[in-house]
C-alpha cells in the first residue's frame, strides 16, 4: 500500500518553530496591517453592530438576537459583578462586559477555520487589556482612599512586626506587578500553548502519514483525530479564560474597594 | 557500549518540573470543590467564582514554567 500523503509531509514545516507559527507576514506588504489587526478589527466591528442592531429597538418579549445580548450581559453582572465585588458592582458591568466579550471573541479566533490562530497569542494584546484593568483599579482605590493611603491599606497587613519586613514588599510587587503581569501572561500562554497543541497534532499527523511505515500512519490518523478533540477543548479554554480573566479583574476592583483587611 | 545520545533543550525538562507543582494544585482545587459540593449541593453556585480563581492562580506557575522555557530555549542550539 502506497502512501499518497508523502509529498505532503515535506511541505510541512517540522518541528513548528514559534516565528514560523506565530509571525505571519503583513497583508498585502505592509508591516502595520498584520492578520491580527484585522482580527482585532474584525471583533470589534461585529461587538459593536451586534450590540448595537440588538439593542437598538428593545422589544418587551425579546426576540432571540436580544435574549442573547441581554444573557451575556446578565452573566456578567449579576453572575460576576455582584457576586465578586457586592452592592458597588454593576457600576463596572459595562467595562467587564465589553472585556468579557472581547476577549472569548478574540480567543475564538484561535480554533475559526481560516483565522486559526488568536490574537492573544501575541504578547502585546493581552498586555494592552491587563493594563487598562490595573489603572482602573488603581484608579478606584486612589479615588476611595486617596493615593497613599490605597497603597497603605493594601499592603499593611494585621501580621507581627517582625513579619512586615518580608510582606510589605511582597505584598507591594503583588499590586505593582505581579497582578497586572498575570494577567496578562494567563491569557497569552493559554492560547500561545493552545496553538502551539493543535500545530503539533495536526503537523505531527503529516509527519507520521508521510512517514511511510504503516503503523506509523495509523498513529497519524489518530492524531489528527486529537487534534479534533483539542480544537474543541480549546473552544472551552478560550471562554474559560475570557471569564478568568473578567473575574481577576472583577476581584482585582474590588480588593481596591476594601475598606481594610 | 554505545550510550544513546539526546538532544533537544533542557529549557523543555525545565518545563516538566515547573507544571509538577501546579498540577497539584490544581488538583487540590478541584478536589476541594467537588467535596464541598457534594456536601452542600446549593453552595455550587456559591464558590464557583472562588474555584476558577483558585484554579487561574495555580495555573499561571504552570505557564510562567512555560512561557521561560521559549524564553531560555536556545533555538541555535
Amino acid at each position: 500500500m502506497s502512501l499518497q500523503l508523502a509529498p505532503l509531509a515535506a511541505d510541512v514545516p517540522w518541528p513548528p518553530s514559534v516565528e514560523e507559527a506565530f509571525f505571519p507576514p503583513g497583508v498585502a506588504g505592509s508591516l502595520w496591517v498584520t492578520k491580527f489587526s484585522i482580527m482585532v478589527w474584525l471583533a470589534v466591528a461585529v461587538i459593536i453592530v451586534f450590540f448595537l442592531v440588538t439593542q437598538r429597538n428593545p422589544k418587551l418579549v425579546p426576540t432571540k438576537a436580544q435574549w442573547l445580548s441581554e444573557s451575556i450581559y446578565s452573566f456578567v453582572r449579576n453572575g460576576i459583578t455582584k457576586e465578586v465585588i457586592g452592592h458597588e458592582g454593576p457600576r463596572f458591568a459595562p467595562y467587564l462586559t465589553t472585556l468579557f466579550v472581547f476577549i472569548s471573541f478574540i480567543n475564538l479566533f484561535a480554533i475559526v477555520p481560516g483565522f486559526q490562530i488568536s490574537p492573544s497569542s501575541h504578547i502585546a494584546f493581552p498586555t494592552v487589556l491587563a493594563l487598562i484593568s490595573f489603572l482602573i483599579y488603581w484608579y478606584q482605590g486612589a479615588k476611595k482612599h486617596g493615593f497613599w493611603s490605597y497603597i497603605k491599606t493594601s499592603i499593611v497587613l494585621p501580621a507581627p512586626w517582625w513579619v512586615q519586613p518580608i510582606l510589605l514588599p511582597i505584598e507591594l510587587a503583588q499590586i505593582l506587578l505581579i497582578r497586572p503581569v498575570t494577567l496578562a501572561v494567563r491569557l497569552f500562554a493559554n492560547l500561545f500553548a493552545g496553538h502551539l497543541i493543535l500545530l503539533v497534532f495536526t503537523l505531527g499527523g503529516f509527519v507520521l502519514m508521510g512517514s511511510g511505515n504503516i503503523g506509523l500512519a495509523a498513529v497519524g490518523v489518530i492524531s489528527w483525530g486529537m487534534s479534533i478533540v483539542m480544537t474543541l477543548f480549546e473552544a472551552g479554554v478560550a471562554l474559560l479564560q475570557a471569564y478568568v480573566f473578567v473575574l481577576l479583574s472583577a476581584s482585582y476592583v474590588q480588593s481596591s474597594l476594601a475598606d481594610e483587611h | 557500549m554505545a550510550l544513546a545520545e539526546i538532544t533537544g533543550d533542557i529549557s523543555s525538562i525545565g518545563y516538566g518540573l515547573a507544571a509538577i507543582g501546579p498540577g497539584i494544585g490544581v488538583g487540590i482545587v478541584f478536589a476541594a470543590y467537588i467535596q464541598a459540593t457534594a456536601r452542600q449541593p446549593e453552595s455550587a453556585g456559591l464558590t464557583r467564582p472562588y474555584l476558577f480563581m483558585g484554579f487561574a492562580l495555580s495555573e499561571a506557575l504552570a505557564l510562567f514554567g512555560l512561557v521561560l522555557a521559549f524564553v531560555f530555549s536556545n533555538p541555535a542550539a
